[in-house]
Parts: structure tokens; C-alpha cells; sequence
């Protein structure tokens, strides 16, 4: 049987991993690299994912999409507040946004599937091997539409999604997988848009979650949003500029705003630079550790009364808990770990790092669905309650949060006239009292017999199986027979447009190979131009006027490649600026110059 | 568990849960309840370590991840066993849902959802609703003083109220325990069915009380915080 890959789709990073022997492995691309930023970008040679599109977060920020996460089975009215921010345009359809890019529209699980074409990518030219069976990562917290939304985008990369598993439990699974813990543990998960809290038993190999919660609007994003709206204020006032005004420096704030909060999780006080919009010079700040703990101190709050609910719901009290685990990028921040501690009464860790651990997790339930490991089980609960709308609006649950999964509940149907032919059930989502103020999931239409009114009687099975996704079967008690239903997703992809979105796929996986190709070429002989011309620079004298040309010439060629040739010549002049420059190189390193020619590194040149 | 014929290769399967002969996994008996899922008699007091350490090792056995590989009408048995067990284990492990289930296997009909107060708490009940409503005009109207006075007095009650469902769960299980003595005689014996019937009767009134008088606590609780 092919390989299990395991997927971690994060909302700013992505990243791939399998199991090497015992060992679970993140994939690494170019450069050593293992996390592949969750960019995609319209460019004039088509569209890239990933480092390359990152780039044009700063020069093209109307056609570049960054966080589809946030907006995975989602309809616009779910994210009106935040469209400000975003500086791609977004549609509905059919209760689906979609995101204008160029003369197309894409729905989120087709951005997210370009995304996922690319790990697929990775691991296939890593390992040699064909990807075709994949484990992907949700947060715990997501709803019904928003599993069934990553699956799709799966099925749309032409990917088969064996198990959708949730992020946290995942990183159990890597922490258990190498402690051997045993115990109750907290997984509190704040990645970059989206914050979970899972509360497990460990006990002879099995996961056992006990109760989760959190956020799916509440991540690094935000984070990054506090700070640029505390610099462009601060733009304004000293400038006189509304940077809302020019959608590139936007992103370059937005950028400039989330590094900026990454130095401040080691260092006290950072300076920042922005060069302004229209060549009106740059602008010099500097943020501290203080100012940004005051900017964002509300939103780490946030965080703290999903983990009260969790601890609850699992009837424990924080002085239960054995470990509490940190995953995801945002727990570095100093002002996190000192509030998880709080709450804990206990210092929290992250062994692993907090970055791969998911991806890592999801390598390790790969590995159990292909029956590699045998002793290790993890059961999950759906996070959020399912039932159904019955008279007056009110919403008569059926299967109650923080349920072992899979879980099902039978529910009898029958008319209340003569001769009615059909009822209308409407499937729904969460905690509250009211039908309207939960999520609406799914509609479908029961057919009867006309029979007399109580005679007909339909059974309903609602089951929602290991991913956490809900099916729904039906059955004419009387007949035994199985009614086949068409259930009508409210914020979904028909069954149809998937198929469609498959084909599209297909179809243009051609043309997207060859301009992904050109530009990472093109991106990264611009990157080697560099490097060798300051290599030049630096060991000129160290070798002969003969060997200075040759290189200079290996330069030009690739210069004229890189304008006007496809990818296969761009990379064979890359070929020859290598060769050419190998004896420069060895010469450098010598005389302990070695940085100069790593430095070439894309990672260290933008 | 019952003999069967397996579905797969029609041999009888005296197994627990795979065929002997063609090693498929078995679908749980829709008519089997939870406690025979379990293995265990229909008995009211449950270890929970004994219960946990079966479900454990039952899950091993049905969870859809084991079947990745396996057809898809193996698949199919393995995700409907892992539904039934988990209900079952939820059921099992907390008491008060193991009586309610118990009574309504041994007694029929469902649990009966009561409207009006027990008769011993019925005065007690009709005060603290015109106390509630009372706080909630104070509060409308904002007079503060009245508010907290009442707040207090619905503060006691529901201390009160929650003694009140502690004395309940006790008298519970003792019940548990009488049944389980009952559980352990002959039931041909007529005088034996008799204190069955009527200790699941008790049992079915004490679990509808307490289900009012939570109710009622967590009204409280979502009114005056």
C-alpha cells in the first residue's frame, strides 16, 4: 500500500511529514526549509505558491492570498468585519466565498488545494515516491462545514484525505509517540489564526480526549492586525499618510508588523523600518516588549475562558492536569506562556518544536491508518453540539459536545397531516438555545408516503464518523428500506462543484507546473546573482583575472537566461555560475569567508 | 455476547467479536443493550477502572482506524460498533445515565419528564419563582438594593436546593444496591419481581425529581449568575 503522508494546513504555514521507520519526519524543500508559507499568487506566468508567492504579498497584494484558512467554509457574512484587512476581493456563491484573482474566481478549498499541490509536490521530488493518501490537520474547533471544506480542497488537490484529524489531538499523538506520557495533558494551540485547547488521558497508548475547545477567529493574525494598526497610526501622525490608501505597504506594515513581534519574543525593544508609499522616505520606530504585550493583552485573554470551559466540561480543576503542552507559533511569545501558567499553576513546554509538532502528530496517525503502529489510539470528541431545528426555532441537540467520536443518534420522523409527502429538516451547529443563533449546517427534505398523519415513520441516523464530519442516513421503518437523502450544505461546495473543481484542477496542472518552475527558477538565479556578485566582491584578488571573467561571463549568460529563457535554461546557466564559482568558493571558505557564498541562502537575501 | 452466523463466510461465530473461521469483524447486535456490549450483568454499581479498561480494550477492537485497509462493508461494521460503544460507555459511566438506562430497559417507556414540582417541594418551588421574577423587575428596573437582597435569598435556596439533589443521589444508590442484591435472587420467585417493580418504580421517580430540581438550579444559575 502507498505511503500515508501527514498534512498539517496551517493558516500561515503548511508543511508535510511521513513516517521514517519510527521516526515522523517533516519534509523539507529548498534550502532546508520545512514550512511552506500558505501564499498563493496570481503572477503574469501564472500562478505560484508558497516562498516565491510570498513575495508578491508587497507587489501585487490584490492578486496574492494569504490565510484561506480563516475564510474554509465560510459564507461573506461570516467575515464582514475583517474584509477590510485583506487586500484580495471576495464574493459569495452558493453560501461559499470566493476570491476574485485576476478574470477567475476561486473558492477557499481551491486556494488551499494549490497549497496542498505543492507539499504534494515537495514530498514527491523529497522521497521519489507518488503522494496520493493524506492525513490533513484541522483546528479542534472547527465546525462541520469547515471539515468538510478541507476535505474537498483535498479531494480538488487530487489528493485521497484518509482522516481529518484535529491539530492539537495530532500533537499529542508526536508527543506521545516520543514520551511515552502517561497522564492527563493540556494542548493549548495557538497558531497563526486560530486557537484550540484540547484536554487528554494518556493511559497504555490511548489518547483519550476528555474535552476541547477554542477560537477559530483568534490567532498570530490578529496579533500582527494590533501591531500594523498601532504603526500605521503612528505613520499617520508623524507622515501624515493613510497607509489604507496603497494596498502594497499595507502588507509591508502587516509583514514588518508580525517580524517585529517575533524579535520582540526574545529581545526587550526592536526597531522598525517601513519605506513609505510614492518614495516619501522611510519610516524609523521602535516597539518594546511592554508596548506590545499592552497592544495585544486583550486578545492572549481571550484565550484563557475556552480553557475554563474545557477543564469543566472534562470535570477537572486546573490542578488536575499533569502537563500542559504549548503548539503553534504564537505560544513563544513571552506573554502567553506566562498566562498559560497562570491558569495551569504549572509551567507549560514545548519539547517539540511548537512549529512541526502538528505536522509531526499527523505523520504518526498516517502511520496507525496504514497499521505501522499498532499500540497507539486516539479518541477524539466532536467540539461542538449537532441537532436539529424542531417548532418554534428551538434547536433539539442530538449528539452533545466534547462526544467520543464516532458518535450517532437515531431521531424518528413522522407527518402531522394526511397525505404529507415530505418533511424539512434543518441540521445544526453549537450551544445555544435558538435555532438562529447557531450554525446552520445542512437542509434536506424526508419523502413520505402520503399515508395518514402518524402512520409514516422515518428513522433518521445522524453519525459523525472519525474525521468529525457529519452523515446523515435514513430508513422507512416500515419498508426497512434505506431512503437515499440529498443533503444541501449551507456553507458548502455541492457535490458537483467539487467534481468540477477536480477537473479545473487537472486541467490546469500543466500550465501551473510550468510557471511555478519559471518563477522559482527566475527567483532563485536572482538570488545566486547576488551572492556571487558580493562573493566577487569580496575574493576578487584571491583568484586569477582569468577565473573573474569566466564567472562574469557565467553571469551575463544567466542574466540574458533569466530574462528571456524558460525554466530548464535558467537552471542549466545556474548550473554553470556553480561550476564556475566553485573555486571562488573554496578559496573564500579558506580564508574563513565561508558566510559569503551560503549566504546565497534565498531565506538571508529578502 | 449471542451466537450468531457470521455475515461474511455463514459459519456460526462463537467468538466475541470476529468470526472464528474468516477473522471479520461482527456487528453488534442492534438488540443487544449496553451492559451485555459490555460484557457485564445488569448490575447498578460499575467500577470504573473495570469499565474504561474494557472500553479501551473494545475500542482497540472496533475503531475505524484499525479497518483502514479492510473492505468497505468491514469499514462500514467497524464504524457502527465504534458509535454503539461509545454511547454505551457514556451511558455506562456516569450513574445517574446508567439508572435512567437501566429503568427504561427493565421498565419500559422513557424517562417521564416531570412539569410540576414534586408534592414536598411544590411550596417551596411556587416562593422561589415569585422570587425569581421579582429579581428579574429589580433588575429591569434597577433597584439595586432589592436586587441583592433577593440575590442572596435565591443564593441560599439553591444551596438548599443542591442539598436537596445530594440527598436525592444517595437515596439512589442505596436503591443501586437493592437492586443489586435483587439482581443476584431468583427471579422466578414472585415475592423477588415484586420488590423489583417497585424499587425501579422509586428508582424512576427519584431520577425525575432530580432531573427537575436540576433544571430548576441551573435556571437559578443562568438568572442571578
Amino acid at each position: 500500500m502507498a505511503r500515508i503522508f501527514g498534512i498539517d494546513l496551517g493558516t500561515t504555514n503548511s508543511l508535510i511529514a511521513y513516517m521514517d521507520g519510527a521516526t515522523p519526519r517533516v519534509i523539507p524543500g529548498r534550502h532546508e526549509r520545512t514550512m511552506v508559507p500558505s501564499v498563493v499568487a496570481l503572477t503574469d506566468n501564472g500562478i505560484i505558491v508558497g516562498d516565491p508567492a510570498k513575495d508578491y504579498l508587497v507587489r501585487g497584494s490584490e492578486r496574492t492570498v494569504y490565510s484561506v484558512k480563516r475564510f474554509m467554509g465560510k459564507g461573506l457574512a461570516d467575515v464582514a468585519e475583517e474584509l477590510k484587512y485583506f487586500p484580495y476581493r471576495m464574493t459569495e456563491q452558493g453560501g461559499v466565498i470566493r476570491i476574485q484573482l485576476g478574470e477567475k474566481s476561486y473558492s477557499p478549498p481551491q486556494i488551499s488545494a494549490m497549497i496542498l499541490k505543492e507539499l504534494k509536490l515537495r514530498a514527491e521530488a523529497y522521497l521519489g515516491e507518488d503522494v496520493s493518501k493524506v492525513v490533513i490537520t484541522v483546528p479542534a474547533y472547527f465546525n462541520d462545514s469547515q471539515r468538510q471544506a478541507t476535505k474537498d480542497a483535498g479531494m480538488i488537490a487530487g489528493l485521497e484525505v484518509l482522516r481529518i484529524i484535529n491539530e492539537p489531538t495530532a500533537a499529542s499523538l508526536a508527543y506521545g509517540l516520543q514520551k511515552r506520557t502517561q497522564g492527563r495533558i493540556a494542548v493549548f494551540d495557538l497558531g497563526g489564526g486560530t486557537f484550540d485547547i484540547s484536554i487528554l488521558k494518556l493511559k497504555n497508548g490511548i489518547f483519550e480526549v476528555l474535552s476541547t475547545n477554542g477560537n477559530t477567529h483568534l490567532g498570530g493574525d490578529d496579533f500582527d492586525r494590533a501591531v500594523a494598526d498601532h504603526l500605521l497610526e503612528e505613520i499617520r501622525g508623524r507622515h501624515g499618510i493613510d497607509v489604507h490608501d496603497f494596498p502594497d505597504t499595507m502588507q509591508s506594515v502587516r509583514l514588518e508588523a508580525e517580524r517585529a513581534k517575533i524579535r520582540l519574543s526574545d529581545e526587550q525593544k526592536t526597531s522598525v523600518a517601513l519605506d513609505l508609499p510614492e518614495g516619501r522616505g522611510t519610516f524609523h520606530s521602535e516597539l518594546t516588549r511592554d508596548q506590545l504585550e499592552a497592544l495585544t493583552k486583550h486578545l492572549v485573554e481571550q484565550t484563557l475562558a475556552p480553557c475554563r470551559s474545557a477543564l469543566q466540561d472534562a470535570g477537572l480543576q486546573p490542578s488536575d492536569v499533569d502537563e500542559v503542552v504549548l503548539v503553534g507559533g504564537s505560544t513563544r511569545m513571552p506573554l502567553v506562556r506566562c498566562r498559560v501558567q497562570d491558569l495551569f499553576g504549572k509551567m507549560p513546554h514545548s519539547h517539540l518544536n511548537p512549529d512541526e509538532v502538528v505536522a509531526l502528530g499527523a505523520a504518526v496517525q498516517a502511520d496507525i491508518l496504514s497499521g505501522g503502529i499498532q499500540d497507539m489510539l486516539l479518541l477524539d470528541v466532536t467540539p461542538l453540539s449537532i441537532g436539529i431545528e424542531t417548532m418554534g426555532g428551538v434547536m433539539s441537540t442530538l449528539i452533545r459536545r466534547n462526544t467520543t467520536i464516532p458518535a450517532s443518534a437515531k431521531e424518528m420522523f413522522t407527518t402531522y397531516v394526511d397525505g404529507q409527502t415530505s418533511v424539512d429538516i434543518h441540521i445544526l451547529q453549537g450551544e445555544r438555545e435558538l435555532a438562529k443563533d447557531n450554525r446552520s449546517l445542512a437542509r434536506f427534505q424526508l419523502k413520505l408516503p402520503p399515508l395518514p398523519a402518524g402512520v409514516p415513520r422515518i428513522e433518521v441516523t445522524f453519525l459523525i464518523d472519525a474525521n468529525g464530519i457529519l452523515n446523515v442516513t435514513a430508513k422507512d421503518v416500515r419498508t426497512e428500506k434505506i431512503q437515499s437523502i440529498q443533503v444541501k450544505p449551507s456553507y458548502g461546495l455541492s457535490d458537483s462543484e467539487v467534481e468540477r473543481m477536480i477537473g479545473e484542477s487537472f486541467k490546469f496542472a500543466v500550465e501551473d507546473l510550468q510557471a511555478r518552475q519559471f518563477i522559482e527558477a527566475r527567483t532563485e538565479a536572482e538570488a545566486i546573482m547576488k551572492a556571487t556578485e558580493k562573493a566577487l566582491r569580496q575574493g576578487r584578488q584571491l583568484i586569477t583575472p582569468d577565473e573573474t571573467e569566466t564567472i562574469k561571463a557565467s553571469l551575463a549568460a544567466l542574466e540574458a537566461a533569466r530574462t528571456q529563457g524558460d525554466h530548464k535554461a535558467i537552471r542549466a546557466r545556474i548550473a554553470d555560475v556553480e561550476k564556475a564559482t566553485h573555486h571562488l568558493a573554496e578559496v573564500l571558505m579558506d580564508h574563513s569567508l565561508k558566510e559569503a557564498l551560503e549566504n546565497k541562502k534565498l531565506s538571508e537575501l529578502t | 455476547m449471542a451466537r450468531s452466523m457470521c455475515w461474511h463466510c455463514q459459519s456460526e461465530v462463537t467468538g466475541e467479536y470476529f468470526c472464528d473461521r474468516c477473522v471479520k469483524v461482527q456487528p453488534l447486535s442492534k438488540e443487544s443493550d449496553y451492559f451485555t456490549c459490555f460484557g457485564l450483568p445488569r448490575l447498578l454499581t460499575i467500577d470504573a477502572q473495570t469499565l474504561e479498561t474494557k472500553f479501551y480494550e473494545l475500542s482497540r477492537a472496533f475503531h475505524p482506524d484499525f479497518f483502514q485497509r479492510k473492505t468497505d462493508a468491514e469499514q462500514a461494521i467497524s464504524l457502527g460498533n465504534s458509535a454503539l460503544l461509545n454511547t454505551a460507555y457514556r451511558t455506562l459511566k456516569d450513574p445517574i445515565r446508567r439508572a435512567e438506562y437501566l429503568v427504561q430497559l427493565e421498565a419500559g417507556s422513557v424517562k417521564d419528564i416531570r412539569t410540576s414540582p414534586p408534592a414536598d417541594l411544590f411550596e417551596e418551588i411556587l416562593e422561589l419563582q415569585d422570587d425569581l421574577d421579582g429579581f428579574r423587575a429589580a433588575s429591569a428596573d434597577n433597584e439595586i438594593s432589592e436586587r441583592d437582597r433577593l440575590q442572596a435569598k435565591l443564593m441560599d435556596k439553591r444551596e438548599h436546593l443542591k442539598r436537596r439533589q445530594q440527598a436525592m443521589e444517595s437515596d439512589l444508590r442505596s436503591l443501586f444496591t437493592t437492586w443489586d442484591h435483587l439482581q443476584a435472587q431468583d427471579d422466578r420467585n414472585q415475592a423477588v419481581r415484586a420488590e423489583k417493580d417497585v424499587t425501579l418504580k422509586h428508582m424512576r421517580e427519584i431520577l425525575s425529581n432530580r432531573t427537575y430540581l436540576r433544571n430548576i438550579i441551573n435556571d437559578l444559575t443562568a438568572t442571578i449568575g
